[in-house]
């Protein structure tokens, strides 16, 4: 097999070697030594976006799966298991960066043995637990397919139904819980981000960041493995995504302006610009420019959207764990090189991982059907310049 | 029955023996630089703030229904009976959610360390359990810190307001704020300009505000369950239906044409 060095590659290289340096410092120095954390800012970017977002954007496994399963939309049913990749992948990352987080990593089971019901993050810990095994147990036909187990293989086909009420219900607890874990701090977090309906949010968002992570993947791998892109599966995830989107700011903005917090929105502070970047990204511009028919059955449009869309949600999570909680500090914090890279390898891990086992693994549907072909050498090469234009211009309409 | 401290910001003289107390106590380092900190941290519990010839301390407050305590996932924070707020370092895997809960936060890491613990004032429970009072309150030359029941701590302040009001902010802080808390201060000036701010502070125990969601997971997970296996029952029923009806209309048909053909 020859192995071509590109500038991808490359990039990934470099994110993984600083990763590694990164690593080594974390867990011969410390958290002090490596971090930008204190105790004004006990939690910096590994729980603000390797965590919440991490969780957030690994969203698609439960939302895709509970419509394909549970709401019988039989229409998404191609782009399940890719979806269920992006998660299963999503929550070991998630898992692997709480390591880097935590002062005593070797405690990570404490939970299990030594709980306290009353703590959200407690029930956060249980929920992720529960939830990669259903993951696991999700994604495991795919494997097993491959290597043609098929005793076990129907003995996970007959559980899928509870195993996907249990994904949902699991998701709807930890999703909402991420948010619930910051209603125990109304002093310090900033009323643009601290209302009694963070855990609605969060769950909201979650959903539309699923949806939105789906067609940003269906996109990319359209591209990146010469796929012919489902474009009528996106089209439908837009539509539902418009949906989603107008429920959240609507809530949103009622929210606000029941709290009486609206007009703050219009004092020039640090709090207002971040505020207004998150609004327009989560609300205002996906909103509008997915009310437009042109952009929702656009493959351009909907790509351009949905990165809009988990842009905009990872800036409102990072604003509930950092921005929001500033001012109370008193300063700010800004993560150190060390914290970066960290983050960069998981976000690159995570394109690994989705890249190795749509290589290796029968994850789209059309690919395991004409698995004779792909025994054939030049079976793989020969779909690359088959780009997304093409297809645009068939399915235009 | 749960001990309280008092600590009595006009009559603190800012000699700092609470916190070399503290130290000794705890087996911290003290010297003429850690006296000079003004802040709390993981080597220092306790701190006398000093603002012109004005003193505060700040230490850990002992809440009656901490937060810190509610959200460790470990229950490596507990509050006990006594009135000490203590932590279990075994326990403790590092999440540093009580740091991030605490309305004063309180609690500090050893940033420094490969392998650290949560640091805070734990209110001495082995001298409380022996009877003897905290080692801060045996420190004080004056009496600013005095250690007691917390009723009577609570009359007692009132009664010196009441006595002196030229001389105090009419305020007891810790009866009410979060719930209320274990130790309790009066101060000669506003407890703004101390940073303790007081318009911020609900009146309501922090864990509340958390436990109010928490409660309804018990409910919310078979009746999730009931909803989606009913959604789902639905959705396929529809399926079947419409399945059995081709099949019907199928075998209608050919037996229509078999019947044509006999």
């Amino acid at each position: 097999m020859k192995f071509k060095f590109t500038f991808w590659k490359l990039v990934f290289a470099i994110i993984m070697v600083l990763g590694g340096y990164a690593t080594v410092i974390r867990f011969t120095q410390g958290l002090g030594a490596s971090t930008n954390m204190s105790d004004q800012y006990p939690w910096g970017i590994w729980i603000g976006f390797d965590v919440l977002c991490g969780v957030m954007l690994a969203a698609g496994g439960f939302t895709l799966t509970g419509a394909v399963h549970i709401l019988n939309v039989k229409r998404l049913e191609p782009i399940v298991r890719p979806t269920v990749l992006t998660a299963f992948a999503g929550y070991l990352l998630v898992s692997i960066a709480l390591m880097y987080d935590l002062g005593r990593p070797y405690r990570i089971w404490h939970p299990l043995v030594m709980r306290n019901p009353h703590s959200v993050m407690f029930e956060v810990a249980m929920c992720v637990m529960c939830y990669t095994t259903v993951l696991a147990l999700e994604f495991s036909p795919i494997v097993l397919e491959r290597f043609n187990l098929h005793k076990p293989l129907k003995f996970i086909k007959a559980a899928l139904i509870p195993l996907v009420i249990l994904g949902c219900i699991l998701s709807t607890l930890h999703q909402s819980s991420l948010g619930t874990m910051y209603l125990i701090m109304p002093e310090k977090l900033h009323p643009f981000w601290y209302s009694p309906l963070l855990p609605v949010f969060f769950f909201i968002s979650a959903i539309a960041v699923g949806l939105a992570m789906t067609i940003f993947e269906s996109s990319i791998s359209s591209r990146v493995f010469g796929r012919q892109l489902e474009l009528p599966i996106i089209q439908e995830l837009g539509r539902i995504l418009l949906v989603v989107l107008s429920v959240y700011a609507i809530l949103r903005f009622e929210d606000l302006y029941h709290r009486g917090v609206l007009h703050q929105a219009f004092i020039p502070q640090y709090e207002t610009y971040f505020f207004w970047l998150e609004i327009i990204m989560t609300a205002i511009a996906p909103i509008l420019l997915l009310s437009i028919r042109k952009v929702r059955m656009s493959p351009g449009g909907l790509y351009f959207c949905a990165v809009l869309t988990v842009l905009g949600f990872i800036t409102n999570r990072l604003n509930v764990s950092i921005t929001g909680l500033e001012h109370w500090v008193g300063r700010h914090y800004l993560p150190s090189w060390t914290e970066f890279s960290v983050t960069a390898s998981m976000v690159a891990g995570g394109f690994a991982l989705f890249g190795l086992a749509v290589k290796y693994l029968p994850i789209f549907e059309d690919e395991h059907e004409h698995k004779p072909r792909l025994s054939a050498p030049q079976a793989v090469e020969p779909a690359a310049p088959l780009s997304s234009t093409t297809v645009v211009t068939d399915a235009g309409d | 029955m749960s001990k309280s401290l008092l600590y009595d910001a006009t009559m603190c003289i800012g000699c700092k023996q609470c916190e070399a107390g503290c130290a000794e106590q705890n087996r911290l380092p003290y010297n003429d630089q850690i006296a000079a900190e003004q802040v709390t941290s993981d080597h220092k519990f306790t701190t006398v703030v000093a603002k012109q010839e004005k003193y505060m301390r700040r230490l850990c407050m002992h809440c009656q229904d901490p937060a810190c305590a509610s959200v460790c996932p470990v229950a490596a924070l507990r509050k006990t009976p006594a009135g000490p707020v203590i932590y279990e370092e075994a326990r403790c895997m590092g999440c540093r959610y009580c740091m991030v809960a605490c309305p004063f936060a309180v609690p500090k890491y050893e940033w420094a360390k490969v392998l650290p613990k949560v640091q805070k004032c734990i209110m001495c429970p082995d001298r409380i359990a022996a009877g003897k009072q905290t080692a801060c309150a045996e420190a004080c030359p004056t009496g600013a810190t005095k250690f007691g029941e917390r009723d009577e701590l609570i009359r007692e302040a009132q009664e010196r307001i009441r006595a002196n009001p030229s001389n105090y902010v009419p305020h007891v802080f810790g009866v009410e704020e979060v719930g209320g808390t274990s130790v309790l201060m009066l101060s000669g000036i506003p407890f703004d300009q101390w940073n303790m701010r007081l318009s911020d502070l609900p009146s309501d125990p922090l864990p509340l505000y958390t436990y109010k969601v928490l409660s309804r997971i018990p409910d919310f997970i078979p009746l999730g369950g009931i909803v989606l296996g009913g959604v789902w029952w639905i959705t396929h029923r529809r399926d079947e239906v419409a399945e059995a009806e081709a099949a019907e209309q199928a075998s209608k048909e050919a037996g229509k044409k078999n019947g044509g053909a006999r």
